[in-house]
């Protein structure tokens, strides 16, 4: 049985990946690159992105994605952004000035700190495997068939710093700084690691949202 | 204690993993789809694929290999070689590349580091430097796989080209490579001093002490090919060994994170 899922291709990075992973984890991916002018007719949305916040939310908006988005998240339907389609979930992002999101969820999305807790500089852009740490329960969420920490892959320089209480899902810790790595509130979740490049535990976690 | 991946790195010749010695010297070691399975079963955090015959063709081959890769391989995995457009990277991300590694084109017309990371964003903006040692303490960029030399600084043109765009480096110390006599430490960590961004160390990787002492560079990333391919030490071993030297590596040995 497969699962059909509908990605929205926004012309930012590279979707492909993405593509074939969820296709891999059981999917029937339909790739949407133009609105239609009707709502989305999509039992799963799922929104990647790698790149800059202002280019990615340009390019939702030049789309017509944008509202079409902001009314699937209140189908009830799952929803799940990736990176930068995690970061577009949220109110506002500081990176390259100030940009609008979504505003799905509360919060904004700011800059990696450039030194880890004790002052030290580390490396921006944030790249690797780090260990998965909750901040939340994960039990009904995307991060339901993960223990905690097992590592997922990294790369990006600015992180959501979400503003409702339990919306942070899960963590990272960079040099003694916690890092968002994942969020849920109802039927929205995002996650800021790659779950396409995390192998497999990445796959876990698109395996999950497949079943929410 | 600081993050270290561990890339398995894949020079492509045709259609053949190949291995040398300094850059040169070439034999063939086999089929690189069977390889770089291996590899990701093995828990690889990275696949790097290098056509290492592309910018002297002017062309790159990687594409079919890549996308038979991509199919089954669910990390990250970096191109590089014979890359000198913007058209490039499309035809190498469009095949499943995650980053591309620049060297060559970014020597010609460094613009091209700004034009790739404006584009694709600098995660993606892999700058790779092939670096020999031309007197102590002094090492020059060369280009077309340790074959020319650019009369540029390497440790100055990290730098710059990280101001540029380049989100990440690849170093590879052509006097190391392939003599599993060790990294280039002092190359390693002056480049490692130089930039913000993180950096991968190629070329030399021999015993398990390698590990601990380029790990206390600062590196991000520690590339091995000659281990892997003539099967002288598995990942789960090399994780093992860095684990074991204090580095902070992701453990797929079944045991946890």
């Amino acid at each position: 049985m497969s699962v059909p899922v509908t990605v929205l291709d926004y012309g930012i990075g590279n979707q492909l990946n993405v593509l074939r992973a969820l296709e891999h984890c059981g999917a029937s991916v339909k790739v949407v690159r133009q609105a239609s002018g009707s709502d989305l007719d999509a039992d799963r949305l799922v929104l990647p992105g790698v790149g800059a916040f202002g280019d990615g939310m340009a390019e939702l908006r030049a789309r017509g994605f944008d509202q079409l988005v902001k009314r699937f998240a209140q189908t009830g339907r799952p929803f799940l952004g990736i990176c930068v389609g995690m970061q577009v979930m949220f109110d506002a992002s500081d990176e390259m000035g100030e940009h609008e999101g979504l505003g799905l969820l509360a919060g904004r999305v700011r800059a990696v700190p450039a030194a880890g807790a004790h002052g030290k500089p580390h490396r921006i852009p944030h790249i690797g495997w780090r260990p998965l740490l909750p901040s939340a329960p994960w039990a009904a969420t995307i991060l339901g068939d993960v223990a905690p920490q097992e590592r997922v892959y990294f790369v990006h320089s600015f992180a959501a710093d979400p503003a409702q209480h339990g919306a942070r899902l899960a963590h990272v810790d960079y040099d003694g700084v916690p890092i968002c790595a994942a969020v849920h509130q109802g039927n929205l979740h995002g996650c800021q690691f790659h779950p396409e490049r995390s192998a497999e535990t990445g796959l876990n976690v698109l395996r999950r949202f497949l079943k929410l | 204690m600081s993050h270290v991946r561990i890339i398995a790195r894949l020079d492509i010749k045709g259609p053949n993993l190949i291995k040398g010695v300094h850059l040169e010297g070439l034999r063939v070691v086999g089929d690189p789809h069977e390889h770089a399975l291996r590899y990701y079963e093995e828990g690889a955090d990275e696949l790097l694929f290098i056509d290492i015959v592309a910018s002297l063709y002017q062309r790159n081959n990687l594409s079919d290999i890549i996308k038979r890769a991509a199919n089954r391989i669910y990390v990250p995995i970096t191109v590089g070689g014979g890359i000198r457009s913007l058209d490039d990277v499309s035809q190498m991300m469009h095949s499943g590349a995650d980053k591309v590694a620049i060297n060559t084109a970014a020597i010609a017309r460094p613009g091209l580091i700004t034009e790739v990371s404006r584009r694709y964003g600098s995660q993606c903006m892999v700058l790779g430097i092939e670096a020999k040692r031309v007197a102590p303490g002094r090492w020059e960029a060369y280009t077309d796989n340790g074959r020319e030399r650019t009369g540029q600084d390497a440790v100055q043109w990290a730098r710059r080209a990280v101001e540029m765009g380049a989100g990440e480096i690849l170093l590879t110390s052509v006097d190391q490579e392939g003599t599993r006599k060790g990294f280039d430490l002092p190359l390693v960590q002056q480049v490692c001093d130089a930039v913000n961004v993180p950096v991968t160390a190629s070329g030399g990787f021999g015993r398990a002490e390698d590990l601990a002492a380029v790990g206390a560079t600062g590196v991000s990333g520690i590339a091995i090919a000659d281990a892997l391919h003539w099967k002288r030490m598995t990942l789960t071993e090399i994780k093992a060994h860095a684990a074991a030297a204090g580095l902070d590596v992701r453990r797929t040995d079944g045991r946890p994170a």
